[in-house]
């Protein structure tokens, strides 16, 4: 196109002289001048896009296709096991981790520095990856669970209980739905569940199911970089400035009648628990509380004395029932995907 | 533990070598594939191969002739897994073998498995190699938390003095810690142990 060969300086030049002294025509409103103009096959010069495909896509992140993440991986349901309580257990690990991800993930570009903004970000990506790996069990274990696809679809099930699912289909505990706060309201969110979620996966790691055992495995890795991310900034704000020692003790009011959730029993989890392939949550309450006294031990601060945040008709996060944060995180997340759901990507 | 176990070809580490083992009528596909297969670079850490990071976990040759090869995430939303699918495959098919890439999750991947000879290109590309044998000690019972800062005895790859300080413990691949040198003052990356 002739645009892509335009000199950029005479560009400029033509279009700082348009205004006000010539009509406004295709040419010359540069406001409405698309800024990359869209390659055309048609061309017989070709355009600058061409060849930037051939050979090797690989390198390019836009060329690469989603991959299944258990490409080759043996899902096969463990005997005697209910594939669909299976699955239902695998989606709600797996929302967890999503949506912890999303949330953290929003901090990208507004940490307090950039060590934090990559920590954080980090921090998501295992806990996206996590989540990928989680879906697609979930999937292959009960497709039933996958929301139905216009015909031709290409998005994979992993991406379409993902993006495809309203916010009532989510199985997430409510802590990781809720807002980010300050920076102190996201350590305490991060180090309440990722010492909740260490101790599920510490025992998952023997679960029946090798998929969710060796998700397991390689999360209690991550896990431990997580929580100790998490622990040593809440000692450093607890130990900081009056400040942020403020911020941490608030922060740590606002967000603990969310904590109890993380061990409610859910039906998923006794019945995956019961079949030898997932953890009851409860059964880490003791563990968990003492870690975590250890860490407001050495912070000198005091376990908060709030009570838990009520379930609406006896339903919490687990059965679908979340705040309205969850609503809005699904907007801003799956608009894209929903928009289009025969994109290639 | 499925480990690649071909010590026919152990010897067989870089490109020019395996031009050379390919002309060898005795060897066979899998021996081929796997000569081809572990000179791959990693995306992320070109001066690796997958053979030395330790992705590279099997390759198997089935009934029907096809060539399987199994690689393993580094962490588990390692964005790489893709890139690595499509440069075995090209890389095998450029000398004629038709490829598969599976994923095996288990047992997950270990700095460990990093091999000496990576190790030692990681040093020399200014990237603190991870220590060895620390990822793989048990623990019995929980992981404990760690709230002070973790000591590690990294040395500065540039000038070699040990007084290094952790900047962070998250940098820009997930596989890697950031630390500085206090005596020449130098940021650097250390493939922290998992």
């Amino acid at each position: 196109m002739t645009d892509l060969h335009r000199d950029p300086e005479s560009s400029e030049e033509s279009a700082r002289s348009s205004v006000g002294n010539l009509p406004k025509t295709a040419s010359t409103d540069v406001a409405h001048q698309p800024t990359h103009p869209a390659p055309n096959p048609a061309e017989a010069h070709g355009s600058v896009y061409d060849g930037l495909l051939e050979g090797d896509a690989a390198h390019w992140a836009f060329g690469t296709d989603f991959e299944d993440p258990l490409a080759g991986v043996d899902t096969t349901i463990p005997e005697g096991v209910d594939a669909r309580a299976l699955a239902a257990y695998s989606l709600a690990l797996a929302d967890d981790a999503l949506i912890a991800s999303h949330r953290l993930a929003q901090w990208t570009s507004n940490a307090p520095d950039l060590e934090d903004d990559i920590a954080l970000a980090n921090i998501a990506l295992d806990l996206l990856g996590q989540a990928r790996l989680l879906l697609a069990r979930a999937a292959a274990a009960d497709p039933s669970l996958v929301p139905a696809l216009p015909e031709g679809s290409p998005v994979p099930p992993e991406d379409a209980l993902a993006f495809f699912r309203g916010d009532q289909e989510f199985r997430n505990v409510r802590l990781v739905e809720t807002g980010n706060g300050d920076f102190a309201v996201t350590i305490v969110k991060a180090l309440l569940f990722a010492c909740a979620r260490m101790a599920v996966l510490e025992r998952l790691v023997d679960s029946r199911d090798t998929v969710l055992a060796a998700v397991a495995a390689k999360g209690v890795k991550e896990l431990t970089y997580h929580r100790d991310y998490a622990g040593r900034w809440f000692l450093t704000l607890a130990q900081g400035t009056e400040e942020s020692r403020r911020r941490l003790e608030a922060a740590l009011r606002q967000v603990w009648p969310l904590y109890p959730e993380l061990f409610d029993t859910h039906e998923a989890e006794r019945v995956a628990a019961e079949q030898g392939v997932g953890v009851d949550p409860a059964t880490t309450r003791d563990e968990v509380d003492a870690v975590l006294d250890q860490v407001f031990a050495v912070s000198g601060v005091e376990r908060p004395e709030v009570g838990r945040m009520a379930a609406v008709a006896g339903r919490t996060g687990r059965d679908g029932m979340h705040t309205e944060a969850l609503s809005h995180l699904l907007a801003e997340m799956q608009s894209v995907a929903r928009a289009h759901p025969a994109g290639q990507w | 533990m499925t480990t690649p176990r071909l010590t026919a070809v152990e010897v067989v580490g870089h490109r020019g070598e395996v031009a050379d083992y390919l002309d060898r009528e005795s060897s066979t596909l899998r021996e081929r594939a796997y000569a081809v297969a572990r000179t791959v670079t990693d995306p992320e850490l070109p001066m690796l191969t997958l053979g030395d990071l330790g992705v590279l976990r099997d390759v198997e040759v089935t009934d029907d002739g096809e060539v399987v090869l199994a690689i393993t995430p580094t962490y588990s939303g390692c964005p790489a897994m893709a890139a690595m699918r499509d440069d075995l495959v090209r890389s095998l098919g450029e000398v004629g073998i038709k490829a598969r890439v599976r994923v095996q999750l288990s047992p997950a991947w270990s700095t460990d498995w990093i091999s000496e000879r990576g190790r030692t290109a990681l040093a020399e590309a200014g990237i603190s190699p991870p220590r060895h044998g620390v990822a793989t000690t048990r623990h019995t019972g929980p992981v404990p938390i760690t709230l002070g800062v973790t000591r590690r005895s990294v040395t500065c790859p540039q000038c070699g003095s040990a007084a290094t300080e952790l900047t962070s413990e998250f940098g820009p691949t997930s596989c890697k810690a950031l630390y500085r040198c206090t005596d020449c003052l130098e940021p650097f990356e250390h493939v922290k142990e998992i």
